[in-house]
């Protein structure tokens, strides 16, 4: 018997999304000498999806459905339980989304079907399934066990794989949707677009984020001098935005902005993954933190081990009296 | 309109140094500092904002050891009704699945119009119990929430997708959602509440064990040495200096 391994493909707003392509990369190494690679696209009027899919599965099975067009976890809870049951594949990979958080876990729990969430890696070891996790906020790792059973639903972490160019050509099967009514408890309303602020943190050659580190809102005047003086924009991690201390359109990282500066300075940053996301990309990255064991430092290419309270006044005067020579 | 938390104890590791005990499957706790799950405590509060609007009770729970009634004490403090801890025996052992399991349990007994958890938890971080809850009490949920607002037995949410966007969804009550950091500014207890909890109850739930689990951490580990950044020793004035000079050198200022 042959072992699928099953993609399910997130796309939003007529895009597919950049974790599909890494899911479908993890989904290849899987599924080589197993069975076959499947992506499978829930929406509606789905060509131009499909046609982006094909060099990346073995298979594409596409559902469409009008109440598809737009995610509803519920509406795909229905369509996925039903297909999964009839097709028995292997493992199924989604995304430690906002998209795979919010339907894999109770897909998974209507089947009765052993999940792991966020993780970093998983492999199949004589037909047993485990996976890798980074817990703890990234100092720790855990390899974890999932349960014997027919089947498996694997949510992995964004940015894990990086994906390959595709060299396949996908036939596509199409499955009709298992929703038959209309459902009245959960209904899609909107997109609403993020508020656009007064400075535009992608476009900075010079970024800097400050992070929970800075401790008090009235430290904010100092790191606003630092971002003056060495010509960036002020950026920042979440937990600065939830204190309110900086604009959602400061935040850096997966629910906020990408940005990819000539230089990207993490201040009081402790680098949860969710924030790398949005940095990771810019040619030089300094890490101010007091923690050594912070993730921050892994990511960046020089580290400052200190209190930044110490030291962002020292680098402020330096460069203020560099700047003036 | 009744409500129920759902809330955890966890460790805060963002600044601490963080060691695996000789089992390999858990963490030495000993010389951390516990306390709410920072999402949890957003939760928390938006169950008292929405109390503010509408008359109810707040039930709290959790799944944790005995030392969780800290948390849970100081939830009764903020105004929550009562609390009801759940102690499985074999605590240390049990999954997201099962943590699940154990609250759907004790919240069925209750008529809760809404159930509120936060998104992630900062230990595990697994972001499945809430969606997963809703599952086992066969009602609608929505993740990751960040503004919520009651219109006629419907709850008006926004949740937080990337980049910034937001999905706004009309969920009918009852119903679980997880609520992300930042919803709401989390208050602090007054001396007057603090004394007020002490009279109200914690309902402990024992003499059982978490059953069915689906996932089972094998080993614990440190992050294997990968890349590493070059880090720049000395004291303030001289790392200053030393940056200065990487920055110039590379044309950066």
């Amino acid at each position: 018997m042959t072992k699928d391994i099953y993609v399910i493909v997130e796309h939003r707003q007529e895009n597919i999304r950049d974790i599909t392509f890494e899911l479908l990369t993890k989904g290849y190494e899987l599924s080589k000498d197993r069975g076959k690679l499947n992506a499978v696209l829930l929406g509606y009027q789905n060509e131009k999806l499909v046609d982006s899919l094909k060099p990346f599965a073995d298979t594409i099975i596409n559902i469409e459905d009008e109440r598809l067009k737009d995610f509803n976890a519920e509406y795909y809870q229905i369509a996925l339980s039903s297909l999964l049951q009839e097709k028995k594949p292997f493992i199924t990979l989604t995304g430690q989304t906002a998209f795979g958080i919010d339907f894999a876990p109770s897909l998974a729990t209507s089947l009765d079907m052993p999940y792991t969430a966020d993780c970093i890696n998983v492999e199949i070891d004589n037909e047993k399934v485990l996976t890798e996790k980074q817990i703890y906020g990234g100092k720790v790792n855990s390899k974890v066990l999932l349960a014997d059973n027919w089947g498996y639903i694997v949510s992995l972490r964004p940015g894990s794989f990086a994906p390959k160019e595709g060299e396949l050509s996908a036939e596509v099967t199409t499955v009709p949707s298992a929703i038959t009514e209309d459902i009245d408890y959960r209904n899609f309303v909107q997109y609403v677009e993020a508020v656009k602020g007064e400075v535009d943190i992608t476009q900075s050659d010079i970024v800097i984020g400050i992070g929970r580190g800075i401790k008090e809102d009235k430290n904010l005047p100092l790191m606003e001098e630092f971002a003056k003086s060495i010509g960036g924009v002020l950026a920042c991690s979440r937990p600065v935005v939830d204190a309110g201390w900086l604009p959602k359109d400061r935040q850096v990282g997966s629910s906020g902005k990408t940005v990819k500066p000539k230089l990207y300075i993490a201040v009081g940053i402790s680098g949860a993954f969710q924030h790398v996301m949005g940095m990771k990309a810019a040619d030089i990255i300094v890490a101010i933190n007091k923690d050594p064991n912070a993730p921050i430092f892994t990511v960046a290419d020089y580290g400052i081990v200190a209190d930044l309270f110490q030291v962002i006044p020292k680098l402020n005067a330096k460069i203020t009296e560099m700047k003036g020579a | 309109m009744d409500i129920a938390v759902c809330i955890k104890r966890v460790p805060e590791t963002a600044e601490a140094a963080v060691n695996i005990d000789s089992s390999e499957k858990r963490i030495v706790e000993d010389q951390l500092v516990f306390d709410i799950n920072e999402a949890d405590n957003y939760a928390l509060e938006e169950a008292l904002l929405l109390r503010e609007k509408e008359e109810g009770e707040i039930t709290l729970f959790t799944v944790g050891p005995e030392k969780s009634d800290e948390v849970m004490k100081m939830g009764l403090a903020k105004g929550a009704t009562r609390g009801v801890r759940i102690t499985p025996e074999n605590l240390d052992s049990i999954d997201s699945y099962t943590i699940a399991k154990l609250l759907a349990e004790q919240i069925k007994e209750g008529k809760f119009d809404i159930i509120l958890t936060g998104c992630i938890s900062s230990d595990a971080g697994n972001s499945q119990v809430g969606v997963t809850l809703a599952e086992l009490l066969g009602i609608p949920h929505a993740s990751l929430v960040i503004k919520m607002e009651l219109e006629d037995g419907n709850a008006i949410v926004q949740r937080e997708l990337e980049g910034g966007l937001l999905e706004e969804l009309k969920i009918k009550l009852p119903a679980v959602f997880t609520i992300q950091t930042g919803i709401n500014e989390p208050r602090y207890a007054s001396i007057l509440g603090i004394k007020r909890a002490a009279q109200k109850e914690i309902k402990v739930v024992g003499h059982i064990t978490g059953e069915g689990m689906k996932t089972e951490i094998v080993k614990m580990y440190y992050p294997p040495a990968g890349k590493m950044a070059e880090i720049l020793e000395g004291g303030p004035d001289e790392v200053s200096g030393k940056l200065c000079e990487v920055l110039k050198g590379k044309g950066l200022l």
